[in-house]
């Protein structure tokens, strides 16, 4: 056995050390590049910001399968285009949380204001509060938990993902919606155009606990939901007449 | 973009830092708008005392000798106070319109920025934090005050182009985004009797309003009214005497959120602006829902 090697091992302490950014102190590039900088693999694996205090671009690009607290209410585009890591906003979010996220899981405990989740093309995005209006505007395959309600326009032009919310929905819910999946526990003040009440079936229900496991919702059955999604009667696209596009 | 920003205040022993804390909001949303900034506050001086700001790109010449002449002019004592190119006249409540009067033909090149009982309007093109500094506006008091940095969309970078609006008593407005209808209303307001200064939309949101209020509706009624009659983006914020009001257009994509706590209601374009108020963690902050009218009143 090799004593030496024992000695030298990296202290295990620092290397696990829990990182914290008070940007208060630090600045915001200083923070988001040293998330940047994280190499795959590497054992700087839990992060905590301080002092947010509405800042724009918080631990924004983040990819690697890091954990971050935020400890406060974070400005614009928190945890945009996140692939793999697990980022929590203890407080509430400005416009565009999680904008075109790729993967990896987005929690915000308190309000997100405008366009949350926008473009997201992957991973979960759960809003403990309310979410305000285009909640999930052009998904591509994110899934957003939203625990209170949504705001106008929500899932507008959503084309794959799933946008369940345990409250009440704003006006034109999914207008122009191509192929997301929509599920809302309470009232759903008006649908927008093409997007219809749709059947629940055992596929859906299956569907819709795994997203309530996933985003920790104990206290909600599937079958309280309603399910809404696209007639199709917009669609101009005809495979048949792919040629000639 | 522009930034707005605005305070009410319920807890007296707060009035004292009222230009501090605006102050403080407004310059820390510089980057939504850096052309121009300016602030409307609301301090109700002795009962019987009239405000007139007036602005003058030469103090010096305008300024010098005004407060005689206006005194001779209207039979009323006249005192004021002179802040870099601004001034605020002390003029009887009840001789507030003769002295308006009497200072277009006294000072022809004098812009007025505000009348009334209680409102004084600073603005200036530049950085928030020079404007805010050239008028010392940090060490001022009062019961609230709202606040504009803009980034001009719809008309030229002056200091007449700058928020906030003020198109009556005591009335002023901030405006977040541009209306698309502002010509042809503004025709009909001047058929009105309206008056205006600039070709800026947000001018002729103020003057629909201090219209409205011309004609009957209160104020409540009369941002009620504005969102049929208004087209186009916005958010605004208003001041009145002793009011304090919120409305955004059915689309809503103008930027907003409201704190409320015991001491105050405040207004941000965005949460920074609120992020350094007092009690802010523990306050109620939430984001205007469109076509809601929000009002508050001492």
């Amino acid at each position: 056995m090799n004593i030496s090697n024992v000695a030298t091992a990296p202290s295990r302490e620092v290397s696990f050390a829990r990182r914290v950014f008070d940007l208060g102190k630090n600045s915001l590039r200083e923070l988001n590049q040293a998330l940047h900088n994280l190499a795959p693999g590497s054992n700087e694996t839990a992060w905590e910001v301080l002092n947010p205090k509405g800042s724009h671009s918080v631990a924004v690009g983040v990819d690697q399968p890091v954990s971050i607290d935020v400890r406060g209410s974070v400005g614009y585009y928190c945890a945009g285009m996140n692939d793999g890591g697990t980022i929590t906003v203890h407080g509430s979010a400005g416009p565009g949380v999680g904008e075109n996220m790729m993967s990896g899981q987005i929690v915000v405990k308190g309000d997100a204001s405008q366009y949350a989740g926008a473009t997201g093309r992957g991973g979960l995005l759960v809003i403990e509060g309310n979410a305000s209006s285009r909640c999930g505007i052009s998904m591509k395959g994110i899934d957003i938990v939203v625990r209170g309600n949504i705001g106008h326009m929500s899932a507008f032009m959503a084309q794959s993902g799933n946008l369940v919310v345990l409250g009440d929905a704003g006006d034109a819910l999914g207008d122009s919606i191509y192929e997301a999946g929509l599920f809302v526990r309470g009232k759903v003040k008006s649908l927008g155009a093409d997007c219809i009440k749709k059947e629940m079936r055992p596929e859906h229900i299956a569907l819709l606990q795994d997203l309530l496991d996933r985003a920790g919702i104990k206290d909600a059955k599937p079958e309280e939901f309603s399910r809404y999604g696209s007639a199709r009667t917009l669609y101009n696209f005809n495979i048949d007449n792919a040629d000639a596009y | 973009m522009c930034g707005i920003v605005g305070l009410f205040l319920k807890d007296k022993s707060l009035e004292p830092k009222l230009g501090a804390l605006l102050s403080e909001m407004l310059v820390s949303l510089t980057d939504r708008g850096p052309d121009s900034a300016g602030i409307a506050i609301y301090d109700s001086g002795a009962a019987g005392h009239g405000k007139i700001t007036i602005q003058s790109s030469t103090p010096k010449a305008d300024f010098e000798g005004l407060e005689v002449e206006l005194s001779k002019k209207i039979g009323a004592k006249v005192s004021s106070i002179v802040k870099s190119t601004h001034a605020v006249l002390d003029v009887p409540a009840d001789k507030l319109e003769e002295a308006r009067a009497a200072i277009a033909e006294l000072r022809p090149n004098v812009r007025l920025m505000g009348v009334g009982e209680a409102i004084e309007i600073y603005k200036e093109v530049g950085l928030p934090a020079d404007v805010v500094k050239r008028f010392d506006l940090a060490r001022m008091g009062g019961s609230h005050g709202i606040g504009h940095t803009r980034m001009a969309t719809e008309s030229a970078v002056t200091t007449l182009g700058a928020h906030p609006f003020s198109t009556g008593p005591d009335q002023c407005l901030v405006h977040n985004g541009s209306l698309s209808n502002h010509n042809n209303l503004r025709r009909e307001l001047i058929r009105d009797g309206m008056r205006f200064e600039t070709e800026n939309d947000t001018e002729v949101a103020a003057a629909y309003l201090s219209s409205k209020i011309a004609h009957g509706q209160n104020l409540g009624e009369a941002l009620q009214s504005s969102l049929d009659d208004l087209d186009g983006f916005f958010t605004f914020v208003v001041g009145t005497k002793n009011g304090f009001g919120v409305v955004r257009d059915p689309i809503a994509c103008k930027p907003a959120v409201m704190a409320e706590t015991d001491q105050y209601v405040a207004f941000g374009s965005e949460y920074r602006a609120l992020a350094n108020l007092p009690g802010i963690e523990e306050a109620r902050v939430w984001e205007p829902e469109p076509s809601t009218v929000y009002f508050w009143e001492h």
